[in-house]
């Protein structure tokens, strides 16, 4: 009696903790900014003659993948857009104010993910709503995966990357750069670990 | 005649007081102007670095004036106790508002670490130990107000200065144009 009481529990717990394992098996990643794997860069051209990079320094997000059911992956993540860091106080300055950003009225820019249409193992194309400068639009982008696996302290990571051009005008951004700057690229790098 | 006498200020006094007024008159107004200028106007960069070059420049010439006024008799001003004290607190509001605008200027600059060159000949370098998060944010909004306040402090100043010539007959105003002998 005593004995199949305790086979019972142990039955039990065993298969509690599979459940657990099987929750954590979910595969729901947070994006690894705290260790900054992880970047939201921005490219446009300066006059027509070359380029001008800088990149958002604050952002945070979260995204699903799983290799056996990659479309079903989603990604959310939120930039802070007075984190915008061109490497010059005085034109970051210009571009967070109303000309640009305006930060104070807009001081998030979120994209978030309503389809994931699946190339190959690799690749895909995602869809989702992203908001920049309080304009909501619909947007697609390639997005790869550059691989995933164990790290080196006891985790589990994959990686993406994506690169999508936005004109500004779009947005509601009209400040005149030139013709050769309507379009900006943002290029997105991101690591995440698993939950 | 240079120096300051007890009836009215000298020649150093007056000749800095108006520089100053001209510099700083012609800065807010060039401050306004350059921030509307768009990317492909031809004085869109040159506004800005004539504007930090003159920010600079006054505050060298604040300098020299402040060392001046402190080594110095000032004249006996005219007016009730408490005319001279919302004068005397004027002017030293005046003083300290001029001066925090040009630091709050140099701080917006320097915010990356970046030094202003004054007029392409010397180059005052950043102060990166005591720099602080969104430097060039909060140091340009607290540079806009801060450059309202002067404007507004200036104009009570002048039509004090004003009243007292013209309904006052006292001098006030001729004291800061032409010295008097005693």
């Amino acid at each position: 009696m005593k004995k199949t009481f305790l086979t019972a529990v142990t039955a039990s717990a065993i298969a509690l903790s599979s459940l657990f394992s099987v929750s954590a098996q979910a595969a729901d990643y947070q994006i690894d900014t705290k260790g900054a794997h992880a970047f939201v860069q921005f490219k446009i051209q300066h006059l027509g003659y070359s380029w001008l990079l800088g990149r958002f320094n604050t952002f945070e997000g979260d995204f699903s993948y799983d290799q056996a059911a990659p479309e079903k992956s989603e990604i959310e993540i939120v930039i802070e857009t007075a984190s915008i860091d061109s490497n010059h106080a005085e034109r970051d300055k210009h571009l967070k104010g109303s000309d640009f950003l305006d930060v104070k009225k807009f001081p998030k820019a979120v994209f978030k993910s309503t389809g994931f249409e699946v190339k190959d193992d690799n690749n895909a194309v995602v869809t989702g709503t992203f908001m920049l400068h309080g304009v909501k639009k619909t947007i697609s982008f390639p997005v790869q995966k550059i691989g995933e696996g164990k790290d080196p302290w006891g985790g589990y990571r994959a990686g993406f990357e994506g690169k999508t051009t936005l004109k500004l005008a779009d947005y509601g951004i009209t400040y005149n750069l030139g013709p050769a700057s309507a379009n900006v690229e943002i290029h997105l790098y991101v690591e995440g670990i698993r939950k | 005649m240079v120096k300051n006498s007890k009836s009215s200020y000298g020649w150093a006094a007056i000749v800095l007081h108006w520089l100053m007024v001209v510099g700083v008159f012609f800065s807010f107004g060039l401050g306004l102007y350059m921030v509307e200028l768009t990317y492909y106007d031809t004085w869109y960069r040159g506004s800005l670095e004539l504007h930090k070059s003159l920010g600079l420049v006054l505050l060298f010439v604040w300098l020299i004036r402040v060392a001046w006024r402190l080594s110095n008799e000032s004249p006996a001003m005219a007016g009730t106790v408490i005319e001279k004290k919302a004068a005397h607190t004027v002017h030293t509001l005046l003083y300290l508002l001029m001066l925090a605008l040009m630091i709050t200027g140099y701080l917006i600059s320097t915010a990356d670490g970046r030094s202003i060159e004054v007029f392409s000949l010397i180059e005052i370098p950043a102060m990166t130990s005591i720099s602080f998060e969104n430097q060039e944010d909060i140091a340009g909004d607290v540079h806009w107000v801060i450059a309202w306040s002067l404007m507004l402090m200036v104009a009570l100043h002048a039509l004090a200065a004003i009243k007292h010539q013209l309904v006052n007959k006292d001098g006030t105003l001729t004291k800061m144009i032409r010295p008097k002998a005693d």
